[in-house]
């Protein structure tokens, strides 16, 4: 039900004025994306010299070529690709097994409830809320120990730990509305644990696979304390060489370069969200709100 | 062997059933419990310890304690958060309210509207530190664009003010929350029972007396968990400034998560770094964990 109220007596000029600041809302919040967008193809000189909130005069896309391919990070002028694909490397397997993780501890914590499950979800929700400084002391050693330091293995292994909290909950929250009927019914005619699992309630998960493919997706991608505090050189993430590349550059300042670096580290997460904004929405308001 | 004790074989069958759910849970309970709080356990004592480029597990009590109070630093630190936070919560928070009542009136053009709104929230706040830091750039940015629209007077330098270099990342912030809050608000406004309101409209009551009596007061249990949701995200911020203005100018956005991280791998003192860590946790704990227990305990009807 919506709340809102009738329009039939509010004039037309209520309605005007109503549209008026949704639109200027929307202009601010498109603004900077546009300057991002549009500064990423202008010469440096048109930059220099022209208007930001300007389309570009002359459209180049030498800007974009050397963001990918011969920008200088650190020592190395090899643009961000290869960063970008650290991410990837990283992103995938971080994905798939925290999110398989999290359906396990779901349906185990939902259907085969034992004496403290709500205690045990509990400490592992409680995980997902720490301030990450209290284990980066600690998890720097153990990844120097395990031979993991500045390897994306090392990243992976980090997110699946501190991506379960989340999968969890969203599996959890998913299979408490599941009906326990079914499994029961399941159980009677005796299938066992895996085979209810994949049998039954598998199938039916598919928006819940997909909300949390895209948070974990999302946040693994977005991720910038890990990245910078645990992989350092070749094995950096994108935010992290894109960092780099913006606050430690000497001598003349590409912003146009910077700009279409900063485009190429947003495109991943803005294609999936206008793709499936709707699941991106439910996963955010999960991770605040009871599902 | 297959006619052989059909029984002993059921059992053994049972007993894996009987087990294997917690077989299945225990590797993530290994895993929480070694690197979650096995870890919050271990940076505890590193507070408590004589650490400074290495681990040394020699108890020097309050020692590491008083020297993060006695800090500098850490005073600018707390400062920060505490104006952020609170500028960040209370922006977030108004604007997204406002957005979601203008938005619930039945317009057009919701969807779209929306997912404009939101998907700032998509975006790495590497992206949007980037973003910002150019469009708030002062001789190229925005404030060149004002001189060229011929507003030769208008001056916007907070960047690299460090007196309000602070208000330029909760701009920043507020641009990428609202969203979500908005969000967070129109799903409570489609959630409120239409009864009272259509009473209130046959007594004559105007908009405004409706939406202050009876919408927001229900909209209660939003505004915690947005607050809730925004605190947590404004402590734990250290993204957002290491891209917009690197704690700087000076230290003038030094934030605890930066201060952290400056200390942990830069300055080589374990010791400040860990005790400010767990001033962090104990913060948050205090937060999230009675906002948990709300949230989880079973409904009572």
């Amino acid at each position: 039900m919506s709340a809102a109220l009738p329009t039939t007596r509010q004039g037309a000029a209520t309605r005007a004025i109503l549209y008026a600041i949704l639109l200027v809302f929307a202009v601010i919040y498109l603004l900077p994306l546009y300057v991002m967008l549009t500064t990423s193809f202008k010469t440096l000189d048109e930059i220099h010299q022209g208007n930001m909130l300007a389309l570009p005069v002359e459209w180049t896309f030498a800007p974009w070529r050397e963001a990918w391919g011969s920008a200088c990070i650190g020592l190395e002028c090899n643009g961000v690709h290869g960063y970008f694909f650290n991410s990837i490397k990283i992103v995938i397997p971080a994905v798939l097994i925290s999110g398989l993780l999290g359906a396990f501890n779901g349906y185990v914590l939902t259907k085969w409830k034992f004496r403290g499950h709500k205690i045990v979800f509990g400490l592992i929700l409680f995980s997902c809320f720490i301030p990450f400084q209290i284990i980066l002391l600690p998890m720097a050693r153990m990844l120097g120990v395990l031979h993991l330091a500045n390897s994306t293995w090392g990243l992976v292994l980090v997110h699946i730990i501190y991506g379960i909290g989340f999968t969890t909950l969203f599996f959890r929250n998913f299979y408490a509305s599941f009906p326990d009927e079914l499994v029961r019914a399941a159980q009677l005619d005796g299938a066992g644990f895996f085979v209810i699992f994949f049998r039954i309630l598998l199938p039916a998960s598919v928006p819940i696979i997909v909300v949390t493919i895209i948070w974990q997706f999302t946040n693994v991608w977005n991720d910038f304390l890990f990245g910078v505090s645990f992989a350092s050189g070749d094995s950096a993430p994108i935010t992290v060489a894109l960092n780099n590349l913006v606050n430690s550059s000497t001598g003349v300042k590409a912003y146009n370069v910077n700009m279409a670096a900063a485009m190429v580290a947003a495109v991943p997460t803005l294609i999936v969200y206008i793709l499936a904004g709707k699941y991106f929405l439910r996963g955010l308001m999960s991770g605040s709100v009871k599902g | 062997m297959s006619n052989a004790s059909p029984d002993r074989d059921g059992g053994a069958r049972e007993r894996l059933q009987r087990w294997l759910p917690k077989l299945v849970l225990s590797p993530s309970c290994v895993l929480i419990l070694f690197f979650v709080y096995g870890f919050i356990a271990w940076t505890s004592y590193i507070s408590f310890s004589d650490s400074g480029m290495m681990p040394d597990y020699t108890w020097v009590g309050l020692h590491q304690w008083s020297r993060l109070w006695t800090s500098w630093t850490w005073g600018i630190a707390l400062h920060n958060i505490w104006v952020f936070g609170l500028l960040y919560i209370v922006s977030c928070i108004v604007l997204g309210l406002v957005l979601a009542i203008l938005l619930d009136q039945r317009i057009r053009a919701e969807g779209v509207l929306r997912t404009i709104y939101l998907y700032p929230m998509a975006l790495s706040f590497i992206v949007t530190g980037t973003a910002w830091q150019w469009f708030l750039n002062p001789g190229l940015g925005l404030e060149k664009t004002m001189h060229d629209l011929g507003w030769q007077s208008f001056s916007f330098n907070w960047l690299i003010d460090s007196n309000m270099a602070i208000y330029t990342v909760v701009i920043a912030a507020v641009w990428q929350a609202t969203g979500f809050v908005m969000a967070m608000f129109l799903a409570g406004l489609r959630g409120i029972d239409g009864e009272m309101i259509k009473a209130a409209q046959i007594d004559g009551a105007p908009a405004w007396k409706i939406y202050a009596r009876i919408i927001i007061p229900q909209l209660r249990p939003v505004f915690m968990s947005a607050i809730v949701v925004l605190a947590h995200l404004a402590i734990k911020s250290f993204d957002l400034i290491v891209a917009m203005t690197g704690g700087g100018p000076g230290n003038a956005t030094a934030v605890p998560a930066t201060f952290m991280y400056s200390y942990a791998f830069s300055r080589n003192e374990m010791g400040i770094a860990a005790a400010s860590a767990v001033f962090m946790l104990a913060v948050i704990a205090a937060l999230i964990i009675p906002y948990l227990y709300s949230e989880l305990r079973e409904p009572r009807s």
